[in-house]
């Protein structure tokens, strides 16, 4: 019978069934940082466990190191207590850390493709929920928590129960402007943020079909924003040629092998879905958040929702709570709102292809007057070669700060944050209430080509506009 | 280690009314530098709860009618965003031990479980008779009864939901699979020596 990825891997992973009906699911590779994991390293300690197999585990820092300093002791004594505590239990525990030392580090979903450690047909777990990032290989790929680290640790498996799959067709062609980051905010926007709970998502379609490896990792990246605890994409030419010569894929005759095997790990053509969605890739539009989650998105061209024209109790409850919160003024354009920051950079789009891509348009611009912008490499090895290619001058000269990789002003755990309600054009995932940083501070979510337009404009733009695009 | 056998939550309860929830906005991810999770209970809703300087802020959690509850009333979607057990863990330092929502997000739902603090959903009508009896008289005991799967309060019922496997897992005293997975890490082993990839 034919089967989706999803079920292939799953069952190919499936160790038992537990008394609850749950699966004891095998974890082919675990990622771990620095924030997640001190608790679980704890509880191992405490009941005397041993990591089961160590060269399955890989660690790195992220979250919290800061980005402006890059040798320690760090000014924020947690942070370095922290960093020192994950390096302490790496060295106890046999696991490989990627720590600053090694040239290596950086955020973890960005860190795991980039070693091609990320490989199709695989699972993968870490104590973060953006892990479903590495669906874009054809990985099922969870998002866990501390005591499921632990789990993972001790035992290499997780109990989990079985998610249903929705496949998500994207067709046609995006239009000039549009990027990944566009497609997901839409099918966030259409799907809602709980749309997806209880599904892993399949995106496919001609769209996914031509995009690179980093876009698809965008999308996937934010799986979680709509409520899929994990999505991917089926493997195909593109993600062998990515994966081609990395550190941890495989070589030689093992190489070809590899490939066989992840070839048929991909939906067979006539598996069954539980839902379908298809959407045309021309209805998509350069999209930005205007509220305080990630599905309250319009396209650059609309306007800030009115509450009084909201077609339910709920909704107008949620557009009023937004509102209030962004200081946004309803039926208003979106565009031409003032911004106080810019961030490039996170999980969702700190890599290569990001960087370039901004910085063909901002070559000669300049960051406008009284506003803050930062880009963040989401690791050194993209910090590395944006400095070969000189994109990091670019970014310089046009008035960004360049900084050291991490996460940043994603989440503001390190000294990058947002102060008072300052309002910040930000190419990361999720807009929450005081999410970088400032228990006031706003987040308009967006693509970073659309950041660089805030940043260069002052204010929320139409980056087709901004740059005479054409773009992609 | 042999776990207790959840079957049902009595306590007081508060509403902390609102959909989608999220884990930044139960514990902002400031409070996560620790390397312990004692301690989390103070800063839960830190930011709803408290000004800059400190001073509390209007909210269900701040009213000394509501201090001691131990059963949190919410709406759609709570606890989405970050896979954080740092959420989870601040409500239960806090007193709470159990949630009633209409739902819930995935990785919340999961760790929650983990941590023996059981997630059930109701109606929203069925959530707003159960909040306007706490409001009415916040010493109401509100009684979750995950055998016969519905809550009672003030002379009421109403029937409530819970995700069979995590129902199972709390009723039965292994709502932490630890043990468990032990057991089976010789069957895990096994499959594992079949995959190409995981071969050291």
């Amino acid at each position: 019978m034919p089967k989706t990825l999803f079920e292939k891997v799953w069952d190919a992973h499936s160790v038992r069934t537990l008394a609850n009906g749950q699966t004891q699911l095998l974890v082919g590779t675990h990622l771990i940082h620095e924030v997640t994991s001190p608790q679980a390293f704890g509880m191992m300690r405490d009941l005397g466990l041993k990591v089961a197999m160590p060269h399955r585990t890989f660690a790195t820092v992220d979250h919290i190191v800061p980005t402006d300093q890059v040798s320690e002791p760090y000014a924020d004594p947690l942070a370095d207590a922290m960093i020192k505590e994950l390096r302490r239990s790496c060295k106890e525990f046999g696991i490989t850390f990627f720590d600053r030392s090694t040239g290596k580090q950086g955020i973890v979903h960005i860190v795991g493709p980039e070693q091609g450690i990320t490989q199709p047909g695989t699972t993968i777990a870490c104590g973060d929920s953006h892990t479903s990032t590495h669906g874009a290989f054809g990985a099922i790929a969870f998002g866990i928590g501390t005591t499921q680290i632990r789990d993972v640790l001790a035992t290499q498996t997780m109990a989990l129960g079985r998610l249903k799959v929705r496949r998500i067709e994207v067709n046609g062609k995006l239009k000039p402007g549009v990027y990944a980051k566009d497609v997901i905010l839409h099918i966030i926007a259409s799907l809602g943020v709980n749309g997806g709970t209880g599904y892993a998502y399949e995106y496919a379609g001609e769209v996914f079909d031509r995009f690179s490896m980093e876009e698809r990792m965008t999308v996937c990246n934010m799986s979680i924003e709509g409520g899929a605890r994990a999505g991917y994409v089926n493997p195909d030419e593109t993600t062998f040629s990515y994966l081609k010569g990395r550190p941890y894929s495989p070589k030689g005759a093992a190489w070809d092998a590899a490939v066989e095997r992840w070839r048929a790990v991909a939906s067979d053509p006539g598996c069954t879905y539980d839902d379908v969605v298809r959407i045309d890739g021309a209805d998509i539009a350069p999209t930005v958040t205007w509220g305080i989650n990630p599905g309250q998105g319009v396209p650059i061209t609309g306007t800030i929702p009115d509450p009084t024209k909201a077609a339910t109790a709920d909704e107008r409850s949620s557009i009023e709570e937004a509102l209030a919160y962004m200081k946004l003024k309803p039926g208003a354009p979106i565009k031409g709102t003032r911004i106080d920051v810019a961030f490039l950079g996170s999980c969702t789009n700190g890599r290569l292809s990001d960087f370039q891509e901004v910085a063909r348009f901002i070559k000669g611009k300049r960051v406008a007057p009284g506003v803050k912008a930062i880009a963040v490499p989401g690791s050194q090895g993209v910090g590395l070669i944006c400095a070969e290619l000189g994109i990091d001058k670019v970014f310089r000269d046009a008035g960004f700060e360049w900084r050291a990789a991490g996460c940043s002003m994603c989440l503001a755990m390190n000294p990058d944050k947002l102060i008072g309600d300052q309002l910040c054009a930000s190419s990361s995932n999720r807009n929450f209430k005081g999410r970088q940083g400032s228990p006031t501070g706003r987040t308009i979510l967006m693509s970073p080509i659309m950041v660089a337009a805030a940043a260069i404009t002052g204010s929320v733009a139409d980056a087709r506009e901004v740059f005479g695009v054409s773009a992609n | 280690m042999a776990l207790d056998k959840i079957t049902r939550v009595a306590g007081r309860a508060v509403n902390v009314p609102g959909n989608d929830i999220d884990t930044d906005r139960i514990i902002p991810a400031r409070f996560m530098k620790c390397v312990t999770f004692d301690g989390l209970g103070e800063f839960l809703f830190y930011d709803v709860r408290r000004n800059a300087d400190g001073s509390e802020k209007p909210h269900p959690l701040n009213e000394a009618r509501f201090k001691g509850a131990s059963i949190l009333l919410s709406g759609m979607n709570f606890g989405c965003g970050s896979s954080r057990e740092h959420a989870p863990q601040a409500l239960q330092k806090h007193g709470i031990r159990a949630v009633i929502a209409e739902g819930f997000a995935e990785i919340f739902l999961g760790n929650s479980t983990t941590l023996g603090m059981p997630c059930v959903t109701a109606s929203r009508e069925d959530i707003a008779r159960i909040a306007a009896a706490v409001d009415a008289d916040p010493n109401a005991e509100v009684v979750i009864d995950l055998v016969g799967k519905k809550v009672t309060f003030a002379g009421q019922s109403a029937a409530i939901a819970i995700r069979e496997s995590a129902r199972d897992a709390l009723v039965n005293g292994r709502w932490d699979p630890i043990g468990e997975l032990i057991d089976g890490a010789p069957a895990a082993t096994k499959v594992a020596s079949g995959l190409q990839y995981m071969s050291a």
